[in-house]
């Protein structure tokens, strides 16, 4: 078992003949993801690393109806629009590796989204990977190794770092799951905690969070009030950001006092959830919670 | 970005929310102007992208033209969390009978806007929200259909105003809400906003801050993302680097907002002080961690240099060639702690090497040898 990508996912990559559209469908095959058809208006007919081009996501559906995911890699200023089209098309979840799309576009796909019972990942976020079954995202491979841990975060780079640690430490992950360092997220941490505690394969949890908004201090409520019973562990980057001040991600911003590094620890130290204060500690942690 | 408050003022005044009389001056002569314009009482504001200008002493009240000119070239003269004062917008005083606190923001949350209100007018909002949270009331703005009228029923209730307000108060939530929508706001407010002694609401004081993501699509707006921003500021921003200035003496550059924070992090927690944020981003030149690098060198405060990348599409020799040209372009000698991992890093840490850099592959031991060099290496600057 996994969560999001699993052995059914078939995938369609909106904007596949851009750089990093053509570059991560090459990735994504090579992992063993069923890449089987992507769209970019008015290159229909091409071929990219043998994955057929069509001209919208409707003739995409219509050639391969068994299409369920989409993973959109088109300019910010296109991606409502691609969402959308996504969306109206029929396709359940929609990856949105997209960097900077307005914030007024994503509350409107979002919401779209959530309306229609559909699943939006991101924006502004790696992916999915549930190792060695598929990845749906732009993550270097090599971090990831299958196991027990189910790991859910805002950010990119420091997700491959802590993943490789508990790669390394011989315990592997079910599912990595990004939700997007924007303010505004279609998932967010307690909707993919609560797939985690569902998913038999994935026996703790770790949590990969960032200053800014309040989704962690909501996942940290949700924790406390539903009781469950899965091993949590985390991680809270931007003990010394300042108040006001955005840093990198369009999320990660204190502002107007709220979504201060103290404020994460406290409530999720409150619900029962460990928080470490460096990224190597948390792999040592899960041996002693997991081996016992 | 944010937009200055007289410019903030034009906007919401162009969508029909009242503001004082006032002019924009940049000299005693514009001063004076406007004083004899406005005539009676004026009030001077000093146009700076700061908080709490009110505390600094930046805003002040003037009964005549001599004493508008005295005060005015003190406040050009002044400086507001390190920002000079250049303009000065000057308005005339308006009789208040009551300060209230208005604000349309978007709530992360529930995926929403919101609008915040408070009847403590004039204080600011952090100090709202952490001491004076029965004092605010936030209702959900649907991002797509935008405030329902209840909303100003609501808040003309809440504001304990008289049922006659109620079409002045829908008005400024409705110019508020097209603001939003047209600029692409993330934060409209007026704090305060006043009641007036003749029974008007005004903006005293407005705030616009624009959605930077949106920037692409507001031609007239894009170029003033620049001005506000320190030189170090511009230079990263022009090469597609995200930077932020800290107070310490640890340089640090990495790959990833997440990644750029924990690695500030494990240094303060490590006994150091970071200088900086900087954040190359994923699948980073070596022309930009050229740049990037070469920002931090010319720094006098930085003492020390970290570096932490870990590739996926960032490729750790365009890293490495990076760090090799910054340093030989500005011939420093500040100590570059190395930490690379991820694609081609031995290829990287090869080409460092060659060039008498050390790189390291563990973050633990990268970040404590950094701590120790910056604290060693006093005489140095």
């Amino acid at each position: 078992m996994a969560i999001l990508v699993d052995e059914g996912t078939r995938v369609l990559v909106q904007g596949i003949t851009g750089r990093q559209g053509a570059f991560h469908t090459k990735l994504m095959i090579d992992y063993g993801t069923k890449v089987v058809a992507g769209v970019t208006p008015g290159k229909g007919g091409l071929s990219i690393h043998g994955v057929p081009v069509y001209n919208s996501v409707l003739s995409a559906i219509h050639k391969h109806p068994e299409i369920n995911t989409s993973i959109v890699f088109v300019p910010a200023q296109y991606s409502l629009d691609a969402v959308l089209e996504a969306l109206e098309a029929g396709i359940e979840v929609v990856v949105v590796i997209t960097e900077g799309i307005p914030l007024r576009d994503e509350l409107i796909i979002v919401n779209k989204a959530r309306s229609m019972d559909r699943i939006i990942v991101g924006p502004n976020t790696p992916g999915v990977i549930s190792p060695g079954i598929g990845k749906v995202g732009i993550m270097p491979s090599q971090a990831f190794s299958r196991g027990v841990v189910g790991i859910v975060s805002r950010s990119g780079t420091l997700t491959y770092e802590i993943s490789m640690e508990i790669s390394e430490a011989g315990l592997g992950q079910s599912s990595v799951v990004g939700i997007g360092g924007d303010p505004v997220t279609g998932l967010d941490f307690v909707e993919v905690y609560e797939m985690f505690i569902n998913d038999p394969a994935t026996k703790a949890v770790v949590i990969i969070g960032e200053i800014g908004g309040d989704a962690e201090e909501r996942l940290a409520d949700y924790i406390k009030r539903s009781g469950v019973e899965k091993p949590t562990l985390a991680y809270i980057a931007g003990m010394t950001a300042p108040p006001g001040k955005r840093m990198g991600h369009a999320g990660a911003i204190i502002s107007m006092g709220l979504g201060t590094w103290e404020s994460k620890r406290e409530a999720l130290e409150d619900a029962g959830v460990m928080v470490f204060k460096a990224p190597w500690e948390i792999s040592r942690a899960l041996l002693n919670v997991i081996q016992g | 970005m944010k937009l200055y408050e007289y410019e903030a003022k034009e906007i919401v005044s162009r969508y029909g929310v009242k503001v004082p009389r006032g002019f924009l001056a940049t000299s005693i002569n514009g001063v004076r102007e406007a004083v004899e314009k406005l005539g009676g009482e004026v009030v001077l504001k000093s146009q700076v992208l700061a908080g709490r200008r009110g505390i600094s002493g930046g805003i002040r009240f003037a009964k005549t033209l001599k004493e508008a000119e005295e005060t005015s070239s003190e406040l050009l003269k002044m400086r507001i969390s390190g920002k000079e004062v250049k303009q000065l917008l000057v308005e005339e005083r308006v009789c208040v009978d009551k300060e209230l606190y208005l604000a349309l923001t978007i709530d992360r949350s529930k995926r929403a806007f919101a609008i915040l209100a408070s009847t403590l007018g004039g204080v600011e909002v952090e100090e709202l929200v952490r001491r004076h949270p029965d004092a605010l009331i936030k209702i959900t703005v649907d991002p797509i259909v935008g405030p329902a009228p209840f909303t100003s029923r609501w808040l003309t209730e809440f504001y304990n105003l008289s049922k006659d307000l109620e079409h002045q108060v829908m008005k400024i939530v409705d110019s508020m809400w097209r603001v939003a929508v047209e600029y692409d706001a993330e934060l409209v407010e007026f704090n305060p906003l006043a009641l007036s002694c003749s029974g008007e609401l005004i903006a005293l004081d407005a705030k616009i801050i624009i959605d930077d993501n949106s920037l692409y699509r507001h031609g007239r707006l894009i170029d003033k993302v620049y001005r506000d921003l320190s030189d170090a500021e511009a230079i990263a921003k022009r090469h597609g680097l995200s930077y932020v200035e800290l107070s310490g003496n640890i340089g640090i550059i990495c790959n990833g907002a997440g990644l750029t924070m924990a690695t500030m992090d494990l240094v303060k927690t490590y006994g150091g002080e970071p200088a900086n944020f900087l954040d190359i981003g994923g699948g980073a030149s070596s022309e930009q961690v050229k740049e990037g690098l070469k920002l931090l060198l010319t720094n006098p405060r930085v003492k020390v240099v970290l570096v932490n990348v870990f590739g996926g599409i960032t490729k750790c020799d365009e890293v490495a060639e990076g760090l090799i040209s910054a340093v030989s372009e500005v011939g420093s000698v500040k100590p570059i702690v190395v930490r690379l991992i991820g694609t081609n890093d031995s290829i990287g840490r090869r080409i460092l090497m060659e060039k008498g850099v050390k790189a390291f592959s563990s973050l633990r031991e990268a970040v404590a040898v950094a701590v120790e060099l910056a604290r060693r290496d006093p005489w140095r600057s």
